[in-house]
């Protein structure tokens, strides 16, 4: 009984391509028919790309051998008008598809193939699905045609195809390969379903392949997730449609949980993307403080705050007696002396208790470890975002489009604001004269001594400027350490906070006078935008280490004093017991108030306490320039416009503009800080996550009500990565003090967790030897020793070497390439023009034979009329 | 208010998803400003068309000089009025999301840039292109000199096979070495 069914399944089968046959025809059919309506020319390319598609699929699609099976048993059938037919109409799909593609050059062939085989698979399974949609009409016209060679048969068929369309296929019916067949065409369907959204079609179209793949995949995907032993299949298939929707919706959500993205488009809209990117930049840098606060937060500050030793335990840990009475004072909390000083938010707090807590937790190794490893996720996460930006730029280096890019790509069609559409446009046009102008290189610099001269000028006052500015920083730092050994409370508010407030002004006041010196040197505005920034960066990077050097005066000041003091303590502490008991060393220990224990000054927390100090000051510069000089001017020249002589919109002071290298630069700068001074005051990236929330919110603002869009629109790709090189220059500048004082100087004797030890990374040796097996320790020192790690830097070395020069090596042959390719076109052209002559030749011939053919024939006739003629006269005589 | 009425039906809204570069919220946002460009008789029509003169009044595509480009160039309707539909609205915000590839992009690029719809970018397409990018002033017009001028050195640089047009794959190859293409051909509501 199987076997019977099995072949009426065959019956059935056979059936179903030829009727997919006849389908095929008739869409063919309607195809044409609506091509010759149709008007668009591209739809008729894609059209006609399509049906070629077809052709070819009938012809040699890879389910060629089931067709050509159909159609040697359809032919028993079908009449041999009808085969003719169909041959025709496939002769006449493929020659179009062949004008077409010849039309096009063959250059789109690439594009062309990939189309036809998407749009092949397309088609094919919309051809499936229509058998089953309309499937009565044809069944009725299937009889007509088929009654007449095997009724009775095909009568059988379609009762079981019926079956067939109503349930499901019968994987049990199905041989293995044509399991295998349709696991395939399963799986090209999802496939095709993954692609879709990258295809350019109208949403129709795709909205109809979308719903027909999906059916066809579920229905298939049903069947052959039935039988025995395909459990597996079906609970894998059931796994990726989960697996898919629950990726969306992450992805959704994550989309969701980006801040500020409204703000920011919204600037973008505005402003264009190049004022945008200095917000993204700014969002990624809260990212990264944000890693780092967690860090820090979680495994250093919140332990020590919950497990340490409360307040007032140990004399490190209490305000001492000469400071209780002021520890409250505002100004002093502000200045982060008394009670801020002598809490978790700076280094010398934290006590060097080996473990604390009731889960013994390691603070002194968790403090040194996170210092490391705020350090290093921050090479990581620049070096990567680096390694992204330079892959996404790609090989964008090369000139050889610059007109075409300056055409095709110099639109930024976020622009949604008129003002800086027109900004926009008038930049293009200048850009595109520019470019021309360039090309023809018929500037001539005249006066080339003298351009000479002043640019060389302009940089002899910029390094004027720099070295008055270190030395000015040097100067202060080091009237203030005067003043701190005075004490503090003898001097004014602006001798207290010179040292900030001297580099904050600096930084404010000399960038604008490098722009006036950069006005001498008559460059391209690009090219004075990078001096321009070079220039800055310059003069940040020397006061910083201005600043860092004298704070290493400071540091040795200290610790020279730290020797006088230690000395004292072991004095005092001696008269202390002398003058207790001298004669019982056994008495009870006297109790002092941690208060008034002696102590060191503890360089570290002054350290700490010097970076949050320029932090808070240079926060609150930027805020009150980004004031007085944005709001107060835009609100200024907005009000007084009314009763002014002249027009202060458009003159003089107008409206400022957004400066996206200088906000940039000093948000670097400010990270630099963050990185240099967060090991001995972890509240840093705390402060700093404060202030760039703050930030956000308020240059958005401040961009949005009193800024005008830039006259220039420099791109922002271009410097996506100039700007991230400036990152971790900057990056690896701070971390280079802050490790040489970590592994050159001795840490304080009485504060910070590593008190006591003779340097600080002493820590992970102690760890090692006590709370690690002894033999971890030895294979620690043997994997330690020079021996093994000399071979393993060179190693390194070697490694580096090998893949710069194949990355190198690479760069050449695609120049090679290039060039090849190059030769190719040229000899292309050579060869359409010998063509394009050829033709001309054989135009022309055929033009002279045709016209010597008409002359010829003319004459023939003049003769043969006149024959005639005579021969009338002749008859007419007669 | 008809705005109940109005709502995305859930299925079709993961269609949308899995068809276009946009997440769900996007696709929500999309609708409500398409159905704020409706009027209210209209909102009840199964599958409204907005007009190409209301579309443009959408602040995104304001001061954008291709904007009556890519109205047509994203338009399915017959007469070639360049309005859209809803869906039509999606795939024109797809393309120009943020997460479409340079392929798809280049693509519609290549469409709006095509002013006569011809498949090639000739030498009129060039010059209308130009005129658009260096905006309706007279001031900042080129002259027809500089206008030669830069054609032809456009038609140097990526006219490959040399036959006075750029073509799609021409113009793709040009595209997808830029290195602000994909950061500048985008469409945010």
């Amino acid at each position: 009984k199987r076997e019977k069914h099995n072949g009426k399944r065959r019956n059935g089968d056979r059936q179903e391509n030829k009727r997919e046959n006849q389908r095929r025809k008739r869409s063919s059919k309607s195809v044409q028919g609506i091509r010759e309506e149709s008007q668009s020319k591209t739809e008729r390319r894609e059209r006609s790309r399509r049906r070629k598609g077809k052709a070819e699929h009938e012809t040699s699609g890879h389910e060629g051998n089931k067709r050509e099976r159909d159609q040697t048993r359809a032919k028993s059938t079908k009449s041999k008008k009808n085969i003719k037919n169909e041959k025709t109409r496939k002769l006449e799909g493929k020659e179009d598809g062949e004008a077409q593609e010849k039309s096009e050059k063959g250059k789109l062939k690439l594009v062309c193939t990939k189309n036809e085989e998407k749009i092949e698979s397309g088609d094919q399974l919309k051809e499936k699905e229509k058998a089953l949609g309309v499937k009565k009409k044809k069944k009725r016209r299937k009889k007509v045609v088929e009654t007449s060679s095997e009724p009775e048969t095909s009568e059988d068929g379609d009762d079981e195809e019926e079956v067939n369309n109503d349930g499901e296929v019968r994987p049990e019916l199905l041989s293995p390969e044509e399991l295998e067949k349709l696991k395939e065409a399963v799986d090209e369907k999802k496939k095709l379903i993954q692609s879709l959204r990258g295809k350019p079609w109208p949403m129709k179209q795709k909205l109809v392949t979308l719903r027909e793949s999906q059916l066809f995949v579920e229905k298939y995907e049903g069947a052959l997730g039935k039988g025995k032993g395909r459990k597996l299949y079906a609970y894998k298939v059931m796994m990726t449609k989960k697996w898919m929707k629950f990726q969306r919706d992450f992805e959704n959500f994550k989309t969701a949980c980006i801040p500020w993205e409204m703000k920011i488009k919204e600037i973008e809209s505005h402003f264009g993307s190049s004022v945008a990117s200095y917000f993204i930049f700014l969002r990624w840098m809260y990212g990264i403080n944000m890693i780092l606060f967690s860090l820090t937060f979680g495994l250093v500050m919140v332990p020590e705050a919950l497990m340490g030793r409360p307040y007032g335990s140990i004399p490190r840990k209490t305000v001492p007696r000469a400071e209780e009475a002021g520890a409250m004072d505002f100004a002093v909390l502000w200045d982060f002396g008394g009670y801020a000083q002598y809490s978790v938010l700076f280094y010398g707090y934290y006590n060097n208790q080996r473990a604390i807590g009731w889960f013994k937790f390691r603070m002194p190794l968790s403090y040194f470890l996170v210092g490391v490893g705020t350090v290093a996720y921050s090479y990581m996460v620049v070096i990567r975002t680096m390694a992204r930006n330079a892959n996404e730029s790609g090989i964008g280096d090369d000139n050889s489009f610059n007109f075409s890019w300056k055409m095709f790509t110099s639109w930024d069609y976020l622009i949604g604001n008129p003002e800086t559409a027109d900004n926009k446009f008038a930049s293009i046009t200048t850009s595109f004269k520019e470019a021309i102008l360039e090309e023809q290189e018929s500037r001539k610099d005249d006066n080339i001594h003298l351009t000479r001269f002043l640019r060389v000028l302009a940089n002899f006052l910029v390094l004027c400027c720099l070295a008055g500015s270190g030395y000015l920083i040097y100067f202060v730092v080091r009237r203030s350490q005067k003043f701190a050994l005075d004490g503090l409370e003898n001097h004014t508010w602006w001798e207290r906070n010179e040292v900030n407030m001297v580099m904050s002004l600096l930084g404010m006041f000399c960038p604008m006078l490098f722009d006036v010196i950069s006005t001498l040197e008559n460059y391209h505005p690009r090219v004075a935008l990078q001096w321009q920034l070079g220039r800055i960066f310059a003069l940040f990077l020397g006061n910083l280490y201005t600043f860092i050097i004298a704070l290493m005066d400071a540091i040795n000041l200290k610790r020279k004093e730290e020797k006088v003091v230690k000395y004292n303590i072991t004095m005092w502490e001696a008269t202390l017991y002398n003058g207790t008991g001298s004669e019982n060393s056994t008495a009870p220990p006297i109790t002092i108030h941690p208060a008034d224990v002696p102590r060191g000054p503890c360089w570290e927390t002054m350290v700490g306490q010097e970076f949050v100090r320029l932090i808070i000051s240079d926060t609150m510069t930027t805020y009150i320039t980004l004031l007085i000089g944005d709001f107060l001017r835009a609100v200024l020249v907005r009000f007084l416009n009314h009763c002014w002589c002249w027009d202060l919109e458009a003159g003089f002071p107008s409206y400022s503009e957004f400066d996206v290298s200088g906000n940039v630069l000093g948000l670097i700068f400010n990270q630099g800080m963050i990185w240099m001074g967060a090991f001995y005051a972890p509240c840093l990236p705390a402060l700093n996550l404060l202030r760039l929330h703050v930030s956000m919110y308020l240059q958005c603002w401040a961009v949005m009500c009193c800024n005008v869009p830039q006259e220039r629109v420099f791109k922002a790709s271009g410097s996506n990565n100039f700007y991230m090189a400036m990152l971790l220059v900057i990056l690896f500048l701070s971390t280079l003090p802050a490790i040489y004082t970590i592994v050159t100087i001795p840490p304080s004797f009485d504060c910070g967790p590593f008190s006591g030890k003779n340097r600080m990374f002493d820590v992970i040796q102690e760890t090692l030897e006590s709370d690690f097996p002894a033999w971890f320790s030895k294979v620690f020192s043997y994997a330690s020793n020079p021996g093994l790690v000399l071979p393993f830097i060179l190693l390194m070395v070697l490694a580096i070497y090998y893949l710069q020069s194949t990355s190198k090596s690479y760069k050449e042959a695609n120049v090679e390439l290039k060039k090849k390719l190059q030769m190719q076109n040229e000899e292309n052209k050579k060869k359409n023009k010998q063509a394009a002559l050829k033709a001309q030749m054989d135009l022309e011939e055929a033009k002279k034979s045709a016209s010597q053919t008409a002359e010829h024939q003319r004459n023939n006739n003049d003769s043969v009329q006149r024959q005639e003629g005579e021969n009338a006269k002749i008859y007419m005589t007669r | 208010m008809g705005t109940t009425a109005s709502q995305l039906a859930k299925d079709s809204l993961s269609e949308y998803q899995e068809l276009t570069f946009l997440t769900k919220q996007e696709i929500l946002l999309a609708h409500r400003r398409f159905t704020e460009l409706l009027d209210r008789d209209e909102r009840n029509h199964p599958n409204p068309r907005v007009p190409m003169e209301v579309i443009l009044t959408l602040p995104e595509l304001k001061s954008n000089p291709f904007k009556t480009r890519i109205c047509q160039v994203f338009s399915t309707s017959e007469d070639k009025d360049g309005s859209l539909t809803f869906e039509d609205f999606l795939d024109l915000l797809s393309a120009f999301s943020d997460s479409a590839t340079l392929e798809i992009k280049s693509h519609y690029a290549f469409r709006i840039f095509d002013f006569d719809d011809d498949g090639t970018l000739d030498y009129g397409d060039l010059e209308k292109l130009v005129n658009c990018l260096t905006g309706e002033t007279e001031d900042t017009r080129l002259t027809s000199e500089e206008m030669r001028q830069l054609i032809s050195n456009i038609l140097d640089e990526s006219d490959i096979d040399k036959d006075g047009t750029v073509n799609l794959s021409e113009f793709q190859h040009v595209i997808s070495r830029s290195p602000d293409f994909v950061s500048s051909f985008k469409i945010v509501l």
